[in-house]
Order: structure tokens, then C-alpha cells, then sequence
């Protein structure tokens, strides 16, 4: 397959044929790793750099293996705040990477829109790991990859993302794939962490947990960003958990076969219960993390040809 | 100095409501003379006029000239350029620099730095508190006697109303207005785009809608309650512009302005995070915009200023969220503001009265009109003539402009000083 774009920067510019094909790809990969079998020659002399701004071992290591599996020279480079306040801009770090003549760039940054910026500064692909709270595409891939595993569809789904939206990437990135590919989503959290006009985007708007996860066939719990919040947006862990933290009792409105995620790191006893995360027979949380690594082959083995076909 | 005449251009002066085809004579540094028929005195150097419209230097009332302080920004000499090239011949200076002009020796500096450019005249603000740094009120007395045309804190607001309240209170004393950034500072903390599905979209901390309306609905309470006057600024939002409508109609000594990009551009122009379009206040929703142009016809807005903030590569070419605010304005408020015009919401002589006299009378600034024995500081443009905008071919040094790209109509061709052409 091909895509339309040079670079993977959000699922806004993805058609859902795009979505399905990257899919239908990525599942291949599954498969592929559960054989234990490798595909070395898809990347075989192409550099990837996984350029991280802000720390995340689990995205990271997810591209790292991804790029490995394939056969591609992989780069960690960790760019510390320290370097950017000794004066290095974004764009300085543009220039070396274009020096380095790397292919294919996977970037986390804490701004919004940093992908965006540097992709106009550099040569190579550029896939957003997840920017400010903008989006995280591969993290909305892998879970609809996952989902679609377990359901056989997307479509018609009824599909509860829940706490923190206003701060995850990981929500705008699900909802603009999700209704995209025909689910019916539904946020629920305190109006304080909902934020303003998302019903535009075709999402139902729940306070009340157990009207938000009635007859749901996927609940999604998200991280309580609380880095991300100035001036307490919600008054307590405890409080939040009471009313928003995915316990059995909360649970117990969603249908008996309803899937539970989390793209984590999970805040345990805060959004999601123990009892809830560690239940085989709901939590598809570990198959997320597999599902990431066949995701994000699938996408570098993409951009890698659009990118040949363009050379 | 030689004796300038511009013939058969079409002379508006929006305060008299002059509008006929004639000929002006520049001699002295004033104007001498105006109106059909006057003779071809000997030795003058003649102006073709035709096909051009003659109107008063404009005044612009809220710049930042990036000195001192700033000087990789823009300079005063660099300001002056890019302003000359914009037809304004006067520019209000917002006190936020490093120094603040918080000190009467700087308001005189200020002042004479725009005579040494032989361009403009810059009638310096004077800083609302102290430092700008909201906590106490400014020697407003000694700031007046220097030649501060009124006092704000430039792109910060007032958010204290207690503070707000002494200096309206004190400010009246003198006579002054006090100009406010109305933005209700803790509603605004860290937003980049105006809240709702945009911001949402692209991730961006959003900043409500009210907290400009929050702000000049307490401002306009402090009137009433102190008796001052008050100056909004760069409004935006037509909620803002309906507290401020329904306080003129009750009399209160209340004005306001707003810039171009309030008034030609929405929040799509944001685009994919494109920074040059970044600017505070954010910019809106199109409801907001047509409100905005509907007060600029309806006589709610005072002015339309450029709210010149020049900003350098290394301000803006970062995520957006990270980005510095602020928009070049100088050498586009003309072609922008006439865009009004050519799309039929405003008359040309309202669209010029917006950048001329009222916002001269609004500041007591002896500028913004055409008339026998005074300075001869006019612009001389041609409405038809049609140019593009663009980012790094901006005179003067800021070129970080929202319009880049943006086609328009009205070229400016001349522009004088005290009778001396400053451009063209």
C-alpha cells in the first residue's frame, strides 16, 4: 500500500481506506511476530531515529523494535531539556538530522504541532509519537488494531473513552479514527477535563459514568494527566477515582463481552482498578503493547515506500 | 523647502467630510491650501494625483517598535520605514519595552527619537503601573506633563480591579484615558487559540471567548464607579463589542479599537499551526468576525490600529503553543482596512475616518486631518492598484505577518511628513 502523504503526523489527514489498509498491514505483522519470523529486508539500509523530547520507554522501545524488525540502523536520540535551554531550537535539531541523512524520524515533543514544524524542515519521514495534546496516531492504530481483533469490525461499536480527554492525544487521535470508521464514541469524564466543542467531532458527552459505559462494547480508561494540569482541575486522586476511576461496580454497565484498554502507563487506583487492569478475560491492555509493535512496523514499512516512490 | 502640489487627486478629509478632486499645496511644512483650481505656483514640485486618493497621514494608536529593548525586533528607524510605507505618519508606542516607559525622561526620549527619524511622530504611551508590572500606579502626572498620550501596560492586562480602579481614579485627575489589554489574565493563562473545537482539534490550550467580555464588563463597572475614562484595545469578540456598545449609549467615557486581523482573517487561519497567524488575542470564530466588522460600520470601534508586534524568526518558528504572539502590522493596516471597503461593509470615508481623525481625537494627538495651516502629513494611495502580501518582503524588519500570501487592493504611492515626502 501506499500513502497520499510523506509523513504520519496525525489521523486527521488519514481516509478511512488508509486506515483500513494500514490495518489489514499491520495485522499481517502480528502474525509475523507471533511466528517469530522477521522481515529484515523491508528497512535493510534506511536509518530511522526515534527523537524523543519527553521520556517514554513504551513508545520508544515500541518504534525501537519495530525499526529493528525490519532490518532499519536504529538511533535513540533523548533530547533533554537541557540542550533546548542552552539555545538549541527545534530547528537546529532539524539541521543535524537532515546532516545525518536519516530516513525515517519518529518525534515526541511536548508542543503541539512540533512534528508539524519539524516536517517542513526535514527530509526524512516524520511520524508523530505523540505531540502536546495534539495526537498519537500509531497509540489510535494499535487500539483500533486491537479492538478489531477482538470484535471482527470498528463499525457500529459503541465505545467509551473515559477521564482525563482534555490533556490525552491518545483520545483526539481515537476519536477522529473511530468515527471515522463508523463507532459510535462516547467521552466521560468531569466537565473540568472535557474540553470545549469536542461534541463537533461526532462524540456523545457523558458526566455520569454509568450512563457513559451503559451497553458500551469497549471502555477505554486514559491517564490523569495531572502534569499537564494548572490549577487542579479535579480536587483529589481519591475523589476522581470515586466517580471516574474503572472499578468492577462501574464496569458491571458496560455489556458482559466489553473489552477494556488503557494505552498507559496506568495510575493504578486512579483511573483503573487493579482488579479491573489484571482481568484476563476484559483487559486487552498487554495485547495493546503487541498490537503497537506490528502498528508501528506497519507504518514505517509504509512511509519507507511512499517515501522511495517520491525519491 | 521647496513648495510641494499634488493635482487631481480625490482629497478626503473624514473629520470635515471633504471628498472632492482637487489639488493640495504643501508649503512650509503645512498645508497651505486645498481644493479645485489653485494655481501652479512657481518652482513647486508637482505631484501627479490622478486615479489616487489623498487622505491625512494615518494615525495609528497601538504599536510595539521593538525599541529599546528589542532592536533584533525592529528598531524605531526600521518601524519608521515600514510605517511611511503604510501611509501612517503618527504611531502611538506602547510602553512594554525593556525599559518600560514608566519614567518621564523615557516618554521625552521616545518622543524625540520619532522626530530624529524626520517620519513619524511618535506620541509615547506612558506605562499604567509601575514596570508594567501590575502592582502600583505610575507617576501619571509627571508621564502627562512629558507627553504621554495615556497610560496602559501594553500587551498585559490590568487584572487586578483594585489596582484598575485607583488608576482610572487617578488618571482622571489628569485628564488621561487608560488603556487596557481586556483579558481577564487567569481565564488566559497559557492559551494559544481561542477555546472550542478548534483549539480542541489541534491540541492547543484554549483561551474563552469571555474572558475579553469578562474584562471590559468590570472595566466599564470601574467607570461608572470612578468616573474615568477607558480605552479598550485590539477588540475582538462581538460580546466584548455589545458591553461596549450598550456603555457609549449610556454615556460613559468608554472607546475601543481593533486591528485588521480581527477583521479580515478567523481562526482557520491558524491553519496547521502556523505561527505567524498566532497573535493575542487569539484569533476567533467568523460570528466574532462579522461582529467586528458590523461595530466598525456602526461607529462602536473608535480605530482600527495596526497593534504592530514585530517578532524575529527565533520567536516564531516554534510549536505553536511555544511560539511567540504578535503580527507586523504597519505596512498593511491601509490595504487591509480598505479590503472593508472593496467587500461594501464600509464606506471609504468611514474606513479612513477609522485611521485618521478619530483615533487623532480620541488621544488628543493634534494629527489625522486635512486643513489649512496644518502639518502636512499626508498619504497619497491608489485604492485600485492591487499587490500581494508578502512575509519577507515587508519593509522594515518584522515579517511576521498573518496576511502573508493575502492578495489586496490600494497601493500606497506617497506619504509626507511636515511636508516633506517620506515615501513614494
Amino acid at each position: 500500500m501506499r500513502l497520499p502523504m510523506r509523513h504520519l503526523l496525525g489521523i486527521e489527514t488519514l481516509h478511512p481506506r488508509d486506515i483500513s489498509a494500514l490495518l489489514d498491514l499491520a495485522e499481517s505483522y502480528a502474525l509475523l511476530n507471533r511466528s517469530g519470523k522477521t522481515r529484515r529486508d523491508v528497512l535493510r539500509g534506511r536509518t530511522l531515529i526515534n527523537l524523543f523530547f519527553e521520556d517514554s520507554t513504551r513508545t520508544r522501545t515500541s518504534f525501537e523494535l519495530a525499526g529493528k524488525r525490519l532490518g532499519a540502523d536504529v538511533i535513540n536520540m533523548s533530547v533533554s531539556t537541557s540542550s533546548v535551554s542552552k539555545g538549541e531550537t527545534l530547528l537546529d535539531t532539524a539541521a543535524t538530522l537532515n546532516a545525518m541523512n536519516c530516513d525515517l524520524l519518529v518525534v515526541r515533543h511536548k508542543a503541539s504541532g512540533a512534528p508539524a514544524l519539524l516536517a517542513q524542515k526535514v527530509d526524512a519521514a516524520v511520524i508523530n509519537a505523540g505531540d502536546g495534546m495534539h495526537e498519537h496516531p500509531t497509540q489510535a492504530l494499535l487500539d483500533a488494531l486491537t479492538i478489531r481483533r477482538h470484535k471482527g469490525t470498528l463499525e457500529g461499536l459503541t465505545i467509551a473513552i473515559c477521564g482525563d480527554i482534555a490533556h490525552s492525544r491518545v483520545a483526539r487521535s481515537n476519536i477522529l479514527l473511530l468515527t471515522a470508521m463508523g463507532s459510535r464514541v462516547r467521552v466521560v469524564g468531569p466537565p473540568t477535563l472535557i474540553p470545549s466543542g469536542i461534541e463537533q467531532f461526532g462524540v456523545s458527552v457523558f458526566h455520569d459514568m454509568r450512563e457513559g459505559l451503559r451497553d458500551a462494547d469497549i471502555v477505554m480508561a486514559l491517564r490523569l494527566q495531572t502534569e499537564r494540569m494548572s490549577g487542579g482541575m479535579i480536587p483529589s486522586a481519591r475523589e476522581f477515582f470515586s466517580f471516574y476511576g474503572l472499578d468492577a461496580a462501574k464496569l458491571a454497565f458496560a455489556k458482559p463481552d466489553a473489552l477494556v484498554m488503557h494505552p498507559g502507563p496506568m495510575n493504578r487506583g486512579v483511573e483503573i482498578d487493579s482488579q479491573v487492569a489484571d482481568d484476563v478475560t476484559r483487559s486487552v491492555i498487554r495485547e495493546q503493547v503487541e498490537m503497537g509493535v506490528a502498528v508501528r512496523m506497519a507504518v514505517l514499512d509504509v512511509l519507507a515506500r511512499t517515501a522511495l516512490r517520491n525519491a | 523647502m521647496r513648495d510641494t502640489l499634488i493635482i487631481g487627486a480625490r482629497i478626503i478629509d473624514p473629520a470635515s467630510g471633504h471628498d472632492a478632486v482637487g489639488d493640495c499645496l504643501l508649503r512650509g511644512g503645512t498645508i497651505a491650501d486645498f481644493g479645485a483650481g489653485l494655481g501652479r505656483p512657481e518652482g513647486a514640485a508637482i505631484v501627479e494625483g490622478a486615479d489616487c486618493v489623498l487622505c491625512p497621514g494615518l494615525v495609528d494608536v497601538r504599536a510595539s517598535l521593538g525599541e529599546p529593548g528589542f532592536e533584533y525586533r525592529e528598531t524605531i528607524g526600521s518601524a519608521a520605514l515600514a510605517a511611511s510605507a503604510g501611509g501612517i505618519t503618527t504611531i502611538a508606542v506602547l510602553p512594554d519595552n525593556a525599559p518600560p516607559t514608566d519614567d518621564p525622561a523615557l516618554v521625552r526620549a521616545l518622543a524625540g527619537a520619532g522626530e530624529a527619524t524626520g517620519r513619524i511622530t511618535i506620541a509615547p504611551y506612558g506605562a499604567a503601573t509601575r514596570g508594567c508590572r501590575g502592582e502600583s500606579i505610575a507617576e501619571y502626572g509627571l508621564l502627562r506633563a512629558a507627553g504621554a498620550i495615556a497610560f496602559s501596560d501594553g500587551a498585559r492586562a490590568i487584572g487586578s480591579a483594585g489596582l484598575m480602579r485607583r488608576a482610572l481614579s487617578y488618571a482622571r485627575g489628569f485628564g488621561a484615558m487608560i488603556v487596557q489589554h481586556p483579558e481577564e489574565p487567569s481565564l488566559a493563562a497559557g492559551g494559544a487559540a481561542t477555546s472550542g473545537a478548534r483549539a480542541t482539534l489541534m491540541g492547543l490550550p484554549g483561551i474563552p471567548v469571555c474572558a475579553e467580555a469578562m474584562m471590559v464588563a468590570r472595566d466599564i463597572m470601574l467607570v461608572e464607579l470612578t468616573g474615568g475614562a477607558v480605552h479598550f484595545a485590539h477588540v475582538s469578540t462581538g460580546a466584548a463589542l455589545a458591553l461596549i456598545r450598550a456603555a457609549k449609549s449610556r454615556g460613559l467615557a468608554v472607546s475601543c479599537d481593533t486591528a485588521p486581523p480581527y477583521f479580515d482573517l478567523n481562526e482557520t487561519a491558524i491553519g496547521d499551526f502556523r505561527s505567524y497567524a498566532k497573535l493575542s488575542p487569539p484569533l476567533r470564530t467568523e460570528d466574532d468576525r462579522l461582529a467586528v466588522v458590523a461595530a466598525l460600520a456602526d461607529g462602536t470601534i473608535d480605530a482600527v490600529a495596526s497593534d504592530h508586534q514585530p517578532r524575529d524568526a527565533d520567536d516564531k518558528r516554534l510549536p505553536f503553543a511555544e511560539a511567540a504572539p504578535g503580527g507586523a502590522g504597519l505596512a498593511t493596516l491601509l490595504a487591509i482596512t480598505l479590503a472593508q471597503v472593496q467587500s461594501g461593509a464600509l464606506g471609504l470615508n468611514t474606513a479612513l475616518s477609522l485611521l485618521t481623525d478619530r483615533p487623532a481625537r480620541r488621544f488628543g494627538l493634534g494629527a489625522g486631518r486635512i486643513a489649512k495651516g496644518r502639518p502636512a502629513d499626508l498619504c497619497l494611495f491608489a485604492p485600485d492598484r492591487s499587490w500581494r502580501i508578502e512575509a519577507g518582503r515587508l519593509p522594515g524588519k518584522a515579517q511576521n505577518t498573518p496576511f502573508d500570501g493575502r492578495a489586496v487592493e490600494g497601493v500606497v504611492v506617497g506619504t509626507w511628513k511636515a511636508g516633506v515626502r517620506v515615501f513614494g
